[in-house]
Order: C-alpha cells, then sequence, then structure tokens
C-alpha cells in the first residue's frame, strides 16, 4: 500500500542510518524516520494484533489519527509508531492481545 | 411550512425521541422540537446500562417501574434493530456491583433484598463472595470482597440507541425539527402555541421531555417540575482483550473492546467538563478492582449533566390548569426507554395513565 517516492537505493545505508531492534532482530534503517515507516520499510509485516479479533493490523493513516500502527517501544505498550521518531538501539515489539502482553 | 401537529414533544433525546416514536406508531400526528448541539445533552454523555439492581430499594413503585422495563428490552431491541438496521449492540449478561467493604456489602445486600421484596420476589439476585466473583470475572483484585449480581441487566451503545430513536420515530411519521429550541409556551383557546426564535407552532397537546429545560416550560405551565443538573464523568479507555463479561455501574467493556469507566456525581451547576482530580479518582477506582488496568490508555473523557429530581425519581406529569400538557422528567432515559415508547405513549395519547407510571406525578413536590 505505502511506496517510499524515492527507491531505496538512493538512501545510503551506511551514514544516515540508526539500529532498531523488532522483535529481537538488529535491523538498519534510516534515520529520522517514524517507527511506522521503519517498520514498512524493514517489511515487518503487521505491527500488531487487534485485541478483540487477534487479526493482524499495520499502520494506516500514518498521521497519529487512526491507532492501527500501536506497537510495544522500549517496553511500553500502545504507542502510536507514527508519531515516534526510531533512535539508535531503540526495542520495537508487536503488541499481541493488549492485556496478555502487558500482564 | 407545516406548524399544526396533534401533539408537539419538546426535546429529542432518548425521552423525547422514545414518547414521540410511541405516539408515531399508533399513526397520531406528531413533531419533535429538539434544541441545538450545542445544547446540554445528557443522552450523548451517557454510560450504556439498562439496570434494576438497586433501583428503588427506597420506593417500591420505582423498584416494580424498572424491573417492568429492563424485562421488555430484549424485544424492544430486536423490534428497534430490525425497524432500523442501527446495530444498538445491546446484550444481557447480568450485572455486578462490587463490593470492597464490609459495610458496601452489608449495604448492597439490604438494598437487594428490598428491591425482591417491593417487586414480589421477581427481582432476583445473589450475592457473591470473592471466590464466586472471581469465577466469572477472573481478573478482580484481591480487595473486592464480593458483589451482588442480578440477571435483570444490561448494557448497549446509547448513541445507537439514540440514532436507532430517531430515525425509527422519524420513518414512523414524526417530523424531526432541530435547532428549535421552545422560548416561550402558551394555552388559549385554540390550543399550545410555541414560540421558537424564528417560527411559531400549535399543538393540542404538548409534552415536555427537554431535560434540564423543563423546570422553565413547565413554570409557564404552572407545573412545578424542580430538576437539577448532577455531572457524571466518563472515561473510554484503548481496547483491550475482552475480560469482563458484565456491566457494573463503574465499568463495563463495550464490544469494541473499550472500557467506560463512570460513576461520579458532582453538583458543578451548568459546568458539564471534565476535572483531572475527578478522572483521577474514577481511574484510581477502576484499578483498585481490575490492577491490569493501570498500563491502559485513556483515550477520551467527558462530562454529562444528569436531569436530577430532589427524590431521583421519575416524573409522570399532566398539568391540571392546562389537560394536554405533558412533562417527562428522567435520569435513566436508557432503561426507561421502553416504557416512554410504550406505556407513557399511551396515556399521552389519552389512555388511562398504567398504574405503574401513575405514581410518579409531580404533585409530590408540592408539599
Amino acid at each position: 500500500m505505502f511506496k517510499r517516492i524515492d527507491s531505496n537505493q538512493n538512501i545510503n545505508l551506511n551514514t544516515h542510518t540508526v539500529d532498531i531492534i523488532f522483535e529481537g532482530q538488529t535491523l538498519p534503517v534510516p534515520a529520522g524516520i517514524s517507527v511506522a515507516a521503519a517498520l514498512l520499510f524493514v517489511d515487518a509485516g503487521f505491527n500488531r494484533e487487534s485485541a478483540i479479533s487477534g487479526s493482524p493490523r499495520s499502520s494506516y493513516c500514518m498521521m497519529g489519527v487512526c491507532f492501527e500502527c500501536l506497537v510495544e517501544i522500549d517496553g511500553k505498550l500502545s504507542q502510536r509508531g507514527c508519531q515516534t521518531e526510531v533512535l539508535q538501539g531503540m526495542s520495537i515489539n508487536r503488541q499481541v492481545l493488549t492485556l496478555k502482553a502487558g500482564f | 411550512m407545516e406548524s399544526e401537529f396533534e401533539t408537539l414533544v419538546i426535546g429529542g433525546g432518548l425521552v423525547g425521541a422514545s414518547v414521540a416514536m410511541g405516539i408515531a406508531s399508533k399513526g397520531r400526528s406528531v413533531a419533535v422540537l429538539d434544541g441545538g448541539d450545542s445544547d446540554f445533552r445528557a443522552s450523548r454523555g451517557n454510560f450504556g446500562l439498562t439496570w434494576v439492581q438497586g433501583k428503588g430499594a427506597e420506593n417500591p413503585a420505582y423498584a416494580r417501574l424498572n424491573i417492568f422495563g429492563a424485562g421488555l428490552w430484549p424485544s424492544f431491541s430486536e423490534e428497534l434493530e430490525g425497524a432500523t438496521g442501527v446495530p444498538i449492540g445491546y446484550r444481557k449478561p447480568g450485572g455486578l456491583e462490587f463490593c470492597l467493604t464490609e459495610q458496601e456489602w452489608i449495604d448492597r445486600s439490604e438494598e437487594m433484598r428490598l428491591v425482591s421484596h417491593h417487586t414480589d420476589g421477581e427481582f432476583t439476585y445473589e450475592m457473591l463472595d470473592h471466590d464466586e466473583v472471581k469465577k466469572r470475572v477472573p481478573l478482580i483484585s484481591d480487595s473486592v470482597l464480593g458483589a451482588s449480581y442480578s440477571p435483570h441487566d444490561g448494557h448497549l451503545n446509547p448513541l445507537y440507541l439514540l440514532r436507532a430513536l430517531q430515525q425509527n420515530m422519524i420513518s414512523l411519521g414524526c417530523r424531526y425539527l432541530p435547532n428549535q429550541k421552545v422560548a416561550s409556551v402558551i394555552r388559549d383557546q385554540d390550543g399550545f402555541k410555541l414560540h421558537t426564535k424564528d417560527r411559531q407552532f400549535f399543538a393540542d397537546r404538548i409534552v415536555l421531555c427537554c431535560g434540564l429545560d423543563n423546570s422553565r416550560l413547565a413554570q409557564q405551565l404552572g407545573m412545578h417540575i424542580p430538576v437539577e443538573p448532577v455531572r457524571g464523568q466518563l472515561l473510554v479507555t484503548e481496547r483491550v482483550a475482552p475480560f469482563l463479561s458484565m456491566p457494573s455501574l463503574q465499568v463495563r467493556q463495550t464490544c469494541e473492546g473499550t472500557l467506560q469507566i463512570g460513576d461520579s456525581h458532582e453538583h458543578t451547576d451548568l459546568d458539564d467538563g471534565t476535572s483531572l482530580s475527578m478522572i483521577t479518582k474514577i481511574a484510581s477506582r477502576a484499578v483498585k478492582i481490575f490492577p491490569h488496568l493501570e498500563n491502559v490508555h485513556l483515550n477520551r473523557a467527558w462530562g454529562a449533566l444528569r436531569i436530577m429530581t430532589p427524590d431521583g425519581l421519575p416524573v409522570y406529569h399532566q398539568s391540571e390548569q392546562y389537560p394536554g400538557a405533558f412533562a417527562v422528567s428522567c435520569h435513566s432515559g436508557v432503561t426507561l426507554s421502553v416504557v416512554h415508547a410504550g406505556m407513557v405513549a399511551d396515556w399521552i395519547c389519552g389512555s388511562e395513565p398504567h398504574h405503574l407510571i401513575n405514581a410518579f406525578s409531580a404533585d409530590r413536590f408540592n408539599v
């Protein structure tokens, strides 16, 4: 659904990147982008499972409104990926059934 | 533009829409004069319970009215959804009221016993100890001593209910006229004459269902309907995995997974805002019952003004001075909606008042 306007080849992954840890895996992503954009960049597939149906969900509005991009960031649940900038060493996990994940 | 109707209902919230729907369903000529979007709207701040337990412990007639209404809800909801296609989300799993102290348990037990007594045993309930509550709702904290349970309670989406009632009343032939706050009403030899900012209306009968404004208009017709605002604040959380199968007065989980948390009572005159101190208090109480909610995010909070009579009971009143002028006031617009669309509408259309509503004349305030 989302495509970069420029192509991935144009990004110099050696100079302007940070490493995020997504589901335990260290992945370089462009610095300055949002977590939601980074998860699209690395082809994460889905960010979370719906709390009710358990169906996999991914980012949608990318502007802080729809809450579809919720992920666990550095241990904090229900963070909007599209409103959070990636940082070096940031740990990001998929959010799976809010209550069970938290408790 | 049409301005003459047999019956004019003043107010298009849960109460007015229910009454108007009931009148329209008999094929009678009826219109609703509603206020504006920015007026006080208790119906848009409602918690969404169809609630029986504890209601009327001190007033047998109220206990009987509530259990009668709750009994009709399953078929009422089915008919309304069938007629409108609006999914009001009514469910009747029964309701819980949590007790955190010994005293709450004793008081609750007595309330429940009284309601059962007043309804000749029609109201059934159980007092559940901690372990029994935990079987039904496993995530309660150790500080929950127990709970009262009644199978008569249920819940629904109050905004969808309002929409369904309004949609159905219109499709049954009722005219809906928004932004027509009634400035004055008089009775002359031809009937009732009402003025709004820019229009005039005429009717043989009028029904005041306009919440906090009922006192003002009632006075113009020689009726004394004392109502005052009691603010409730409500919180809504993000969606969480289903864990609460039954509603309580404080917390309920909607079918979408969000939690509504509330049950505050404040006298703040006409301030329908929110306050951080009350939001904190409401949230803390919920966390005391369900500790796992501590890290759940709140999405929204709002305040709304209940319409409260001095004795907390509804008003079903016809003016003695001007027969044909009726007033309906209550703070349980959801539970009693079915009564308002049924026996209250019958009474307004000319039937003798059903004995269940006969006890709620406003004459009780003239002492």
